[in-house]
């Protein structure tokens, strides 16, 4: 995988298995259910970082979970990026490392600087929840190797703020360097599915060198037949085989 | 005793040291301020004043109610904690244990409709998780009046966000319950928030206090002027004035909560806490008392220890307030600073404030001396309790509309009634916010948080929700928790006892309906009020309904609350009552969510069937009296409403769970507001598919045959490999008392009368174009 750093090869080649850093702030609420995806139903070693813990060096994936942290009562993960947690999680990004930022996230990792454009209130004022097809823009990921280019999966949505937002120069670099990950899909009469606004229909992007995505809507919430669907959990497979085989 | 006993005027409240305007202030009628001087043996001060006003209100000491409560069934062999506590709880087996309740926050709501819908669910959340339990849904049951109304469009957006704004901060999915629209509501909507939660402590936390000299802990939030006095407030009925009182609603934190939450749970695992209470109603002076009288012990609270938002507060103004997030807590004496460094890690209060005395009193320190002592019992137990008589016979309107019949409508023909056809009636009714998706409302709640919602919101007929131990990645779970809100408010005006009746049976059908065998049962009883004749005749005639369908459904009552005085006086002064609304919030047990059952039909060619009273049924079972139908088409709230045949609801409900625990069914739904057609129309948008009906209609008017209510109604759809096999069940357990309608086909709805000579369907109607006027019904409105 371009650019993505080989993670302790040999523990992989023996023990197959990726281990997942989950950072918790106060207010998260979607770290439990990122660890029943990683540990309970894909069975990798998985750790709870708490916000105030810098050290993760132990840590193959780090995910910044859904949720409020802090409240987001200033703004959405403007405080989170202050963090001891997120300032090594920027280093683990700088290290060519995988970081996934899903729901606030996302938001957090647009405010910490480790992705273009940002998150503001959606179009229509109103939180939403809902399930949404998005198209998968590309598949030479390690998050969406999975994916075929172009399939519509169906994820989850939960946020108030989700409506991405960049410059026109910005959103061009996106689109030129191919950033965008996952797109709202249009419907057979042309309607999108975009819940929030988001420009050019944007639900998740990645930084040039692609080992950091962030994503408004939840796979996570997508990976456990009981819930309605498992579009999301091919994700995260496809993410630890990726990583075991690399 | 009773405070009303005493005919002459009252001695002390003729000496007491009080204006009667601030002791009316406290909601303290004369005859009480007599009773509070007899516990004391002298005059309150004003501080222990203002303790009894709030913990004499109904809201607290249920005054009015207590009598008719006590006849509830409380207990069962699934119930480990039945009322009294924060919370019931219930043995789900294989180790799982759930704490359930409903509360209202309706006056809050109707004044300030953000902050007291959020903070309505923050108090039930509470109630939950003070017993050791995670919170793992939450439901919702809302009346509004009018949507044309411009205030009650302001009241639903708010209550709407309010819950959406707390549920969804603080990591708790909002899974269902029920949106009500009706006049009657206008100046008073209910908002009656119902919570679920796992047990995650070996046992469960009690509020008892014990260990003499072991420290009392004030955890969560500081303590400010916010909320003065909301339970008082709350039982009070509204008026022009009451939009002053927007200072006794309190603001919430979710943030606050969800770190309240997780620092709690911790805490408990610890096993160094003896007791807990949160402060919701009546705060530091409730939570104190309840604690000291439950432990047959007392509290002594140093006022000056509690933290505080703002400066210069007096005893009063401490022991009133209802500022949210706070909890009381008795820890183990030695172990106070473990605790307290939990509550710190999560950036949160924690001190100790005081200790467990022996005499059995709250005694309140402020600047060294004492503010108030007071027995606790004289404020949580030995309080005043108000019994009335029935009167002699049910109300005039009562008996005026059960005149009503049938014949009091115009003529119906085979086409239609009134000029419109069956097609436009029926569009009408799915126009009926009512009856409407409530997408709208629920599409701003995060209904998929903690990863265990099974349906979508609106896809089935109660919510389902996994019963994964949330804090254990490492476990999984089969079992699940069906879980509904339901009442007919219409039925319970025009006949209190069999509308409480129905609530129950309809609540434990929607679960029956899902695959789920009821448990039990937290009700929420929204009344006007008791002080009048036919305010105590609706209250008690409902209490009377739902303890004995309690009975009959083996789903005994382990909690609740009652929210009287639930009127808004009109511009001539007069109060106008809500319709008595009980509530009935239900739990059911899903042993397998392998095998349970939503409403949508599944596949082309599935057959259709209808359980329970027969689509002719002419026996009052089934009935256009108090209908949707009668109310929105012909604008008559009358009749009588269908009458409940526990023998047959069982039979029903067992043979849809039973279908569905042997993967027979494909769908169920049951027939609720709007009748047969209604329901077959709503299984139609939720599958997205059409259907091809025929009906009985002999002897029957085309309304009743299509759009009258009861008779343990429910719609089942069948896959054609297990026709067989689903036909030998029901003519096992349910011969006589189901028949086959049609089957799965297409994408309209086609619903002939067998009898008929008419040319066309009774219904012919595209299913796009009733999901379009089902589903914006709301939207529309909203504009």
């Amino acid at each position: 995988m371009q650019g993505i750093a080989s993670i302790d090869r040999q523990k992989h080649q023996q023990g197959i298995s990726m281990k997942f850093g989950i950072i918790v702030f106060p207010g998260s609420n979607c770290d439990r259910d990122m660890q029943w995806v990683a540990q309970g139903i894909l069975k990798q070693p998985t750790r709870m970082v708490w916000h105030e813990d810098s050290d993760l060096s132990d840590i193959d994936i780090v995910v910044v979970p859904g949720g409020f942290s802090y409240g987001d009562y200033l703004r959405c993960g403007a405080i989170a990026r202050f963090s001891p947690a997120m300032k090594s999680t920027v280093e683990h990004a700088k290290a060519s490392k995988p970081v996934l930022g899903i729901c606030n996230g996302f938001q957090i990792l647009t405010e910490a600087g480790l992705l273009p454009g940002a998150l503001v209130r959606n179009a229509n004022l109103h939180f939403v929840c809902d399930r949404v097809p998005l198209t998968v823009e590309r598949n030479d990921l390690i998050w969406t190797k999975n994916y075929s280019q172009g399939q519509t999966i169906t994820i989850p949505v939960a946020h108030g703020e989700g409506r991405y937002h960049a410059d026109d120069d910005q959103l061009k670099r996106l689109e030129d360097n191919n950033q965008v990950v996952f797109r709202y899909s249009k419907g057979e009469n042309g309607d999108s599915a975009n819940p929030n606004g988001s420009c050019n229909d944007i639900a998740g992007i990645c930084n040039e060198q692609g080992n950091v995505m962030g994503m408004m809507p939840h796979p996570e919430r997508a990976s456990d037949a009981v819930t309605g669907s498992t579009d999301g959990l091919a994700l995260f497979e496809g993410l630890v085989k990726t990583l075991v085989a690399a | 005793m009773s405070a009303t006993d005493s005919a002459a005027a009252p001695a002390n409240y003729a000496s007491a040291p009080f204006e009667p305007k601030v002791i009316a202030s406290e909601g303290i009628k004369p005859d009480e301020y007599d009773a509070i001087c007899d516990r004391l043996g002298r005059h309150p001060n004003r501080a222990e004043l203002g303790m009894f006003g709030v913990m004499w209100s109904e809201h607290c000491c249920y005054k009015n109610s207590r009598p008719l409560l006590s006849q509830f069934p409380t207990t069962g062999k699934r119930v480990l904690v039945g009322p009294g506590e924060n919370a019931g709880v219930v043995d789900f087996g294989e180790g799982l244990r759930l704490a359930f309740k409903v509360e209202s926050h309706n006056h809050p709501s109707a004044v300030e409709p953000f902050q007291g819908a959020a903070t309505g669910v923050g108090g039930i959340l509470r109630d939950i998780f003070t017993m050791g339990a995670r919170p793992l849904a939450v439901l919702n049951s809302l009346r509004f009046g009018d949507l044309e109304d411009a205030k009650t469009r302001r009241l639903f957006e708010g209550v709407v966000s309010g819950i959406s704004h707390y549920g969804n901060c603080v990591g708790v999915p909002t899974v269902g319950g029920e949106v009500y629209f009706d006049k009657a509501y206008s100046g008073n909507p209910l908002v009656n928030a119902m919570a679920i939660g796992l047990m995650e402590t070996d046992d469960i936390v009690k509020a008892g206090a014990s260990g003499i000299g072991n420290p009392v802990l004030y955890v969560g939030s500081t303590t400010g002027r916010d909320g003065m006095g909301g339970a008082s407030f709350a039982s009070a009925e509204l008026t022009d004035e009451s939009m002053d009182d927007r200072p006794a609603v309190q603001v919430g934190d979710p943030f606050l909560e969800k770190s309240l939450i997780e620092a709690c749970l911790e805490a408990f695992k610890t096993g160094a806490v003896v007791a807990a209470q949160d402060m919701g109603a009546a705060g530091l002076t409730c939570s104190t008392s309840e604690m000291a009288f439950s432990g047959g012990v007392g509290v002594e609270l140093d006022l000056d220890l509690i933290p505080e938002r703002e400066a210069g507060m007096v005893p009063y103004e401490y022991l009133l307030s209802e500022s949210q997030e706070r909890m009381l807590f008795v820890a183990e004496k030695g172990r106070e600073q473990e605790l307290i460094d939990i509550f710190h890690r999560w950036e949160l209060q924690a001190v100790v404030a005081g200790q467990v005395i022996e005499e059995p009193i709250v005694r309140i320190l402020f600047e060294g001396e004492v503010a108030a002592e007071v027995s606790a019992s004289a404020l949580a137990d030995n309080t005043p309790i108000y019994k009335r008589e029935l009167p002699d016979e049910p109300p005039a309107y009562a008996q005026a509309a059960w005149k009503w019949s049938e014949a009091d409508l115009p003529g119906a023909t085979e086409s239609g009634v009134a000029g419109k056809s069956w097609n436009e009636l029926l569009n009408t009714l799915l126009d009926t916010p009512t009856i409407a998706s409530k997408r709208w409302v629920y599409r701003q709640y995060d209904h998929q948080v903690q990863n265990n919602t099974v349906f979508m919101p609106g896809g089935a007929d109660a919510a389902v929700v996994r019963l994964r131990p949330v804090n254990n990645p490492d476990v999984n779970s089969q079992r699940g928790v069906a879980a509904t809100l339901d009442c007919n408010p219409r039925y319970v005006y025009l006949h209190p006892y069999e509308g409480a009746k129905m609530a129950v049976a309809e609540a434990a059908r929607n679960l029956s309906c899902v695959g789920a065998e009821p448990v039990a049962v937290t009700d929420n009883l929204n009344f006007g009020s008791p002080e009048k004749s036919i305010g105590y005749w609706q209250l008690a005639e409902a209490c009377r309904g739902l303890s004995e369908a309690c009975r009959e459904f083996d789903t005994p009552v382990t909690g609740g609350n009652v929210s009287l005085y639930n009127e808004t006086l009109d511009s001539d002064g007069k109060p106008q009552p809500i319709w008595p609304t009980p509530v009935v919030g239900m739990v059911g047990l899903i042993e397998d969510l392998g095998h349970i059952a939503s409403q949508g039909w599944k596949n082309e060619g599935d057959a259709i069937y209808l359980l329970g009273a027969a689509s002719n049924d002419s026996s009052g079972g089934v009935t256009l009296g108090a209908s949707e139908y009668l109310a929105s088409v012909h604008d008559t709230v009358a009749g009588m409403p269908p009458i409940v045949d526990f023998a047959l609801e069982a039979k029903v409900q067992k043979a849809c769970r039973d279908g569905i625990a042997q993967g027979l069914v494909a769908s169920a739904h049951d027939c609720a507001e709007g009748g047969l057609a209604v329901a077959l129309a709503e299984s139609c948008i939720a599958g997205e598919k059409g259907a091809e009906i025929q009906l009985d209609g002999a002897g029957v008017r085309g309304d009743r045959l299509l759009f009258a209510e009861g008779g343990a109604r429910i719609i089942i759809s069948v896959a054609a490999e297990n026709i067989a096999a689903w036909e030998a069940h029901l003519n096992g357990t349910l011969a006589g008392n189901w028949q086959k309608l049609g089957q799965v086909k297409g994408d309209r709805l086609t619903i002939t009368a067998v009898q008929t000579t008419a040319a066309q369907p009774m219904i012919d109607s595209s299913v796009a174009e009733m999901a379009g006027t089902w589903g914006n019904a709301i939207e529309r409105r909203l504009g």
